[in-house]
Order: C-alpha cells, then sequence, then structure tokens
C-alpha cells in the first residue's frame, strides 16, 4: 500500500484545495475592491432565497454576480476542506466528524424550529453544514490516517473555514453595527480578510507538507543562520497584510495620490490645514483623514522594510545546499515580493482598478503563504536562537516514521 | 349707539391689523438667494463603468459624468443645501411636512444627488429601472439601512430620527452610485437649483437669523440675514476645494 503521505492524489486534491482557496481570495479581493460586499444585503440567504437558488439573472447583475460568486465559492472550499480532513484523517476521523455534523444539524434544526422564520436561513444553513460534515463521516471509505501534522493542519483548516465563513457572514449581517469606533461590516470585514490570508497559507503548508518536496531528513541544519531572520521577515510581510487590509476597509489606498514622497513629503503635514489642502487635490468627495493617510505612509514604509528582510533572507539562503527547500522558498518569496511592489506602485499610479488591487492581494497572500512555509522549514532547520540545539534536531528526536507507514520522519 | 359701534369698528380694524401683523410676521416667509463657486471646478470625470455594464450602458447615449461641482449661469452652484444654522425660536417645534421628498434610482445614478428633509419626514427611495438596486445607507448619527428593490416602480419610504447632514446613500450592486441627504429638525432648508438659486420658505417670523450653505466638497460658508416683512436676500460664495 502506498503510504498515506506519498499518495499523489492526496496531494493532488490539496493543491486543488489550495487553487481554490486562492480563488476565493481574488474573488473577495475583487468584492472589497469593487466595493460591492452589501449588493446582498442578507446572510446566509441570498434576497431571501436559499443560497443556492438565486435565480441567475439576479446573480447576474452588477455587483452582486462578484458578491454572490464569492458565496457559492466559499461554500465549495468549505465542502472540500471538509473532504480533505476526512480524506487525511483517514477512517479515524468518522466519529469526530459525526459528532461536529450531528451538533451542527441539531443546532440548526433548533434554529429553525424555534425561532421561525427570523432564524430560518441560519438554520437552514447550519443544517446544510452538519449535512454535509454527516455525510463525510458516512463516507466508508477506509483511508489510513496521514501524519500526525497533516491531521491537525487539516482540522485547523476545518474549523478555520468555519469561522472564516460566519465571519463573512457577521460583516454583512452585523455591516451597520457600531463598534469601537467603527462599524461591523469594517471590523468583521478586516477580520475575514486577516482569516482568509491566513487560512490561504495553511492549506498551502499542508500541501507542502505532503508533497514530494517535505524531507526534512534530508535537510541539513544550517547553524549559521539564526531563526531569528525567518521570524523577523515573516512578522514584517504579516505586519504588512495587516496594515494592506486596514487601508482597504479604511479607504486609504488613494489616500496619498503621488509616488515616491507623500504630498512632496517623506512623513506628510497633518495638521487640520494641510489635510483640507490634500482634500483640495483629491477628486473623491470625502475628505482625506490624518488616519488614512498614517496608515498608507506606514503600508509604504513597512513595503520597504520588509522587503529589504525577504533580500536578506534570500542572500543568507543562497549558500544553502542546492535544491535546498528554504533556499528555493526564499527564491519564491523574493520574486513574489518583487511583483508585489510593482503592484502597489501600479495600484496608486493607476488610481486602483479593481483587478489590480486584487493582484496586490492575491500576490500578498501567496506571499504569506510562502513566509510561513519559510518559517516552518527554517524552524526544523536553523539554529533557534533561545537555545543551542537546532529545532531539526529537536525534531529528529521525535521521529516515529513507521507506525502508519511515514517515509519520513513526523513533524 | 354710534358710539358703540366706532368702538366695535376701530376694535375691529385694530384686530385686523394685528391679525395681518402676525401672519406678515410669523408665516410665509421666504429667504431666496444664488449660491456661486469662487474659482474653477476640476472637470468632471466621466464614470465609466456605468456604460460598460450591460444593464445600465444601454440606458445612457452620452458620457455619464460626476455631479461633485454642477455650475450653471453666473457661476451659480447647483446641489449646495442651504438653511437656517441660528435663528430659529428656541424649544419651537414645527410639524413635519406631509410631503415625501422623491429620490429616484434611475438609469444607475439617483436623482436628486443632493435631497433634504425634516426629521420624521417620509422620503420615498424609488427604483425606476428594471433591475436591482440596494439602497445601503451610510448614516453616522441616524441608524442606517440596507435594503433591495428588484422591481422597477418599486417605492420604499424612509423617515429619519435625528438631524444629520450629508447621509449617504449607496448602491453595492452599482457602486458608482451615490446620493446625499441632509435631515434638519426645522423645515427651514432648501437645496440650490442648477444655477445656484434657493428659497427656504416657511413659518419664520421677522428677525435676524444665521443661514448656512452646505456644499460636499467645497464645505459650508455662512450668512446673517435680517427678516423683515417676511423677506429676506442673502448670496453666498463658496470657493473651489
Amino acid at each position: 500500500m502506498v503510504p498515506p503521505n506519498q499518495s499523489r492524489a492526496l496531494f493532488r486534491f490539496t493543491v486543488l484545495v489550495v487553487l481554490a482557496t486562492l480563488g476565493l481570495v481574488c474573488i473577495g479581493g475583487l468584492v472589497t475592491s469593487k466595493g460591492v460586499g452589501m449588493s446582498v444585503p442578507d446572510w446566509p440567504t441570498s434576497f431571501g432565497y436559499n443560497m443556492f437558488a438565486l435565480p441567475v439573472s439576479t446573480w447576474m447583475t452588477g455587483g452582486i454576480f462578484d458578491e454572490h460568486t464569492h458565496r457559492l465559492w466559499a461554500s465549495t472550499v468549505g465542502l472540500l476542506v471538509v473532504l480533505l480532513t476526512r480524506w487525511i484523517g483517514g477512517i479515524e476521523s468518522r466519529k469526530s466528524l459525526a459528532i461536529i455534523g450531528l451538533v451542527e444539524f441539531g443546532m440548526g434544526l433548533t434554529l429553525v424550529a424555534s425561532f421561525g422564520i427570523r432564524w430560518k436561513g441560519e438554520g437552514h444553513f447550519l443544517m446544510g453544514i452538519g449535512s454535509v460534515v454527516l455525510l463525510a463521516a458516512a463516507c466508508p471509505w477506509k483511508s489510513l490516517p496521514t501524519s500526525k501534522t497533516a491531521i491537525r493542519l487539516s482540522w485547523l483548516a476545518f474549523w478555520l473555514v468555519q469561522a472564516q465563513g460566519s465571519l463573512g457572514g457577521l460583516r454583512v449581517v452585523l455591516d451597520q453595527w457600531a463598534v469601537a469606533g467603527t462599524t461591523g461590516g469594517v471590523l468583521f470585514g478586516m477580520i475575514h480578510g486577516c482569516l482568509g490570508q491566513l487560512f490561504f497559507a495553511l492549506v498551502a503548508a499542508l500541501a507542502i507538507h505532503l508533497s514530494s518536496a517535505w524531507k526534512p531528513t534530508t535537510w541539513q541544519p544550517v547553524l549559521p543562520l539564526s531563526l531569528t531572520l525567518p521570524v523577523l521577515t515573516l512578522s514584517l510581510v504579516f505586519g504588512q497584510l495587516l496594515l494592506g487590509l486596514v487601508m482597504r476597509h479604511q479607504h486609504a489606498g488613494l489616500a496619498v495620490h503621488d509616488l515616491p514622497l507623500a504630498y512632496g513629503q517623506v512623513w506628510p503635514d497633518l495638521a487640520p490645514e494641510d489635510l483640507a489642502r490634500y482634500s483640495r487635490q483629491r477628486d473623491e468627495i470625502e475628505p482625506v483623514t490624518a488616519f488614512q493617510i498614517r496608515i498608507h505612509v506606514l503600508h509604504r514604509i513597512n513595503a520597504i522594510v520588509a522587503s529589504l528582510a525577504v533580500l536578506t533572507l534570500f542572500l543568507k539562503t543562497r549558500f544553502l545546499p542546492k535544491g535546498h527547500l528554504l533556499s528555493r522558498l526564499s527564491q519564491i518569496w523574493l520574486a513574489l515580493i518583487g511583483v508585489q511592489f510593482l503592484l502597489g506602485i501600479l495600484t496608486v499610479y493607476w488610481n486602483k482598478p479593481a483587478d489590480i488591487a486584487t493582484a496586490h492581494v492575491a500576490v500578498g497572500t501567496l506571499s504569506l503563504a510562502t513566509g510561513l512555509i519559510s518559517f516552518w522549514v527554517a524552524a526544523l532547520t536553523c539554529s533557534n536562537p533561545f537555545s543551542s540545539v537546532s529545532s531539526f534536531q529537536k525534531s529528529s528526536n521525535r521521529v516515529t516514521p513507521t507506525s502508519v507507514g511515514h517515509p519520513h520522519p513526523v513533524t | 349707539m354710534v358710539t358703540e359701534s366706532k368702538i366695535m369698528k376701530n376694535t375691529l380694524k385694530v384686530g385686523m391689523i394685528a391679525v395681518s401683523v402676525a401672519v406678515l410676521s410669523t408665516s410665509a416667509a421666504e429667504v431666496t438667494g444664488k449660491i456661486k463657486l469662487v474659482g474653477d471646478a476640476p472637470p468632471a470625470r466621466e464614470i465609466t463603468p456605468i456604460l460598460a455594464d450591460k444593464f445600465c450602458g444601454p440606458l445612457h447615449t452620452s458620457p455619464v459624468m460626476t455631479r461633485t461641482y454642477l455650475v450653471g449661469a453666473d457661476k451659480g452652484l447647483a446641489n449646495v443645501c442651504v438653511y437656517i444654522k441660528a435663528g430659529i425660536p428656541a424649544g419651537k417645534t414645527y410639524a413635519v411636512p406631509t410631503t415625501k421628498p422623491l429620490i429616484d434610482q434611475i438609469g444607475c445614478m439617483y436623482e436628486p444627488f443632493i435631497s433634504a428633509a425634516m426629521v420624521g419626514q417620509t422620503i420615498d427611495i424609488k427604483n425606476s429601472d428594471s433591475f436591482m438596486h440596494n439602497v445601503n445607507c451610510q448614516a453616522k448619527i441616524n441608524k442606517g439601512f440596507n435594503f433591495a428593490q428588484a422591481q422597477k416602480g418599486q417605492v420604499n419610504g424612509k423617515t429619519f430620527d435625528k438631524a444629520e447632514l450629508a447621509v449617504k446613500l449607496i448602491c453595492n450592486v452599482h457602486p458608482w452610485m451615490s446620493g446625499y441627504v441632509h435631515i434638519f429638525d426645522h423645515p427651514f432648508f432648501a437645496v440650490s437649483d442648477k444655477n445656484g438659486h434657493f428659497t427656504i420658505s416657511g413659518d419664520l417670523p421677522d428677525g435676524k437669523y444665521t443661514v448656512e450653505a452646505n456644499h460636499l466638497k467645497s464645505g459650508t460658508v455662512t450668512g446673517d440675514i435680517e427678516i423683515k416683512g417676511g423677506k429676506a436676500t442673502l448670496n453666498l460664495d463658496l470657493a473651489v476645494k
């Protein structure tokens, strides 16, 4: 029997999940870039219809197309992740899935039965999710479980995809809710955007873990390279993602129109009279705020710092053995950062066209995933600044390679 | 008898004069004027997505432009909301007008771009297009709302509970669509026409008032008036910003 970790079919299916998730991130990015997130005012129903029964003529109208496609695509990704969890978890996952499915179905049924029309849509939605999970549990396929790491990651993906779906719903349902000086729409929109990118990074890491490139036993400990640099670089890129999210949801993408300076300065003056002057230079009716400018400029500055960090990591990993995964990842990361830099510039120069802004989000997501996987590989190979023993050496001591037929250490 | 009759006649005359004065001083006051734009307005931009949309595009035969500055004859500025800012008798309440301002979604645009209404006054929001629009009200003081209008001719009445300037309405189905409505706790407001003219009329007694003009991009400018015999005139200038 082919060990599950080496199953090409499982790897390919995981890649399908990764690609579907990337597509979902792109559509979500388009929804935000075009400002059409609230074109369907209700959730989980769409204009009162069951989400899957919305008339095509309505679906094809303006921004409804983007928003409703986002919902349907998200549902598909959710379904794929449930199947992936079942596949990776093997026959042992059936019991857990059955319990979860029953609980979700029961909660949905309770909502429908107890609260009537008001919670009918939510109830049916939960019942639908519960049904899918129950079907996965009922699947008699006797696949073997894969590595513990893969199982843990798939369960994390299982919960995250459901949390992500709920956050997307809250973003719609609580759009007008005033909270912490902003609205539920903005707050949940930002969390939804952030979690979506983290979810992509997670499934991408899972795919790499299941790929033939994942051979920790062959990776030499890279003692001269401290783990500090990958951690710092990943933190900077994640910080950049957060700044970008705030910028997008606070409509600060065009808060500064000129490049590379901002209103002719490195850090623009932000006195009220300056803000009034900046607002006069803009086409937009709403005046620009100091917060929007600060976030925008911080995003630019951090872009430079994060790029330098990625470049440094690339230079440091050049001396790794040929074909080392960390070396390859740092090359990819640097290329992505270069493209990302260009897309950021074009977003401002071309007045934030939706496709370019969305490409900026997509490449940022790929960059985060690359960073996360790089960090994971680095954690297994680099010297730990807090310990004299490399993480790889530690993980090697925890190897249980043969219990379920793993060809390499379970990490 | 003659004396009594004369007294009665004089009393009636005095009474009529008093009523006339009262009527003149407390009703049908009219404040008129013109808002002018100082400086050259930046050129309007074409709303390009509208022509690209398969439903909205065919409804227009010429480019649709932004309406930030609409300048008419003699630099008159349209879409300026003009209202009594100060001087209204304190504590006085006013009946909510029974008229219903109409905000129409037609040709994938809000018409009018700028509206005004009183707290509690019903605003009719209509969809004159044969396809879906949603009306997403992004009020900051009032409670917002978001609802869909799928049918041509569908009208939904909406009211606001609190005074608030420039409540934004947007359609997310067609995200270039936006309109604004100003809400006041009195009925003394108007929106300037295409040549910048405005008329505020209503139950305002003679006296001194402050008038404010609000343009979404140019900001606000105020001026003082004195209503005498139910009439006052005020011209205000707004600078390009």
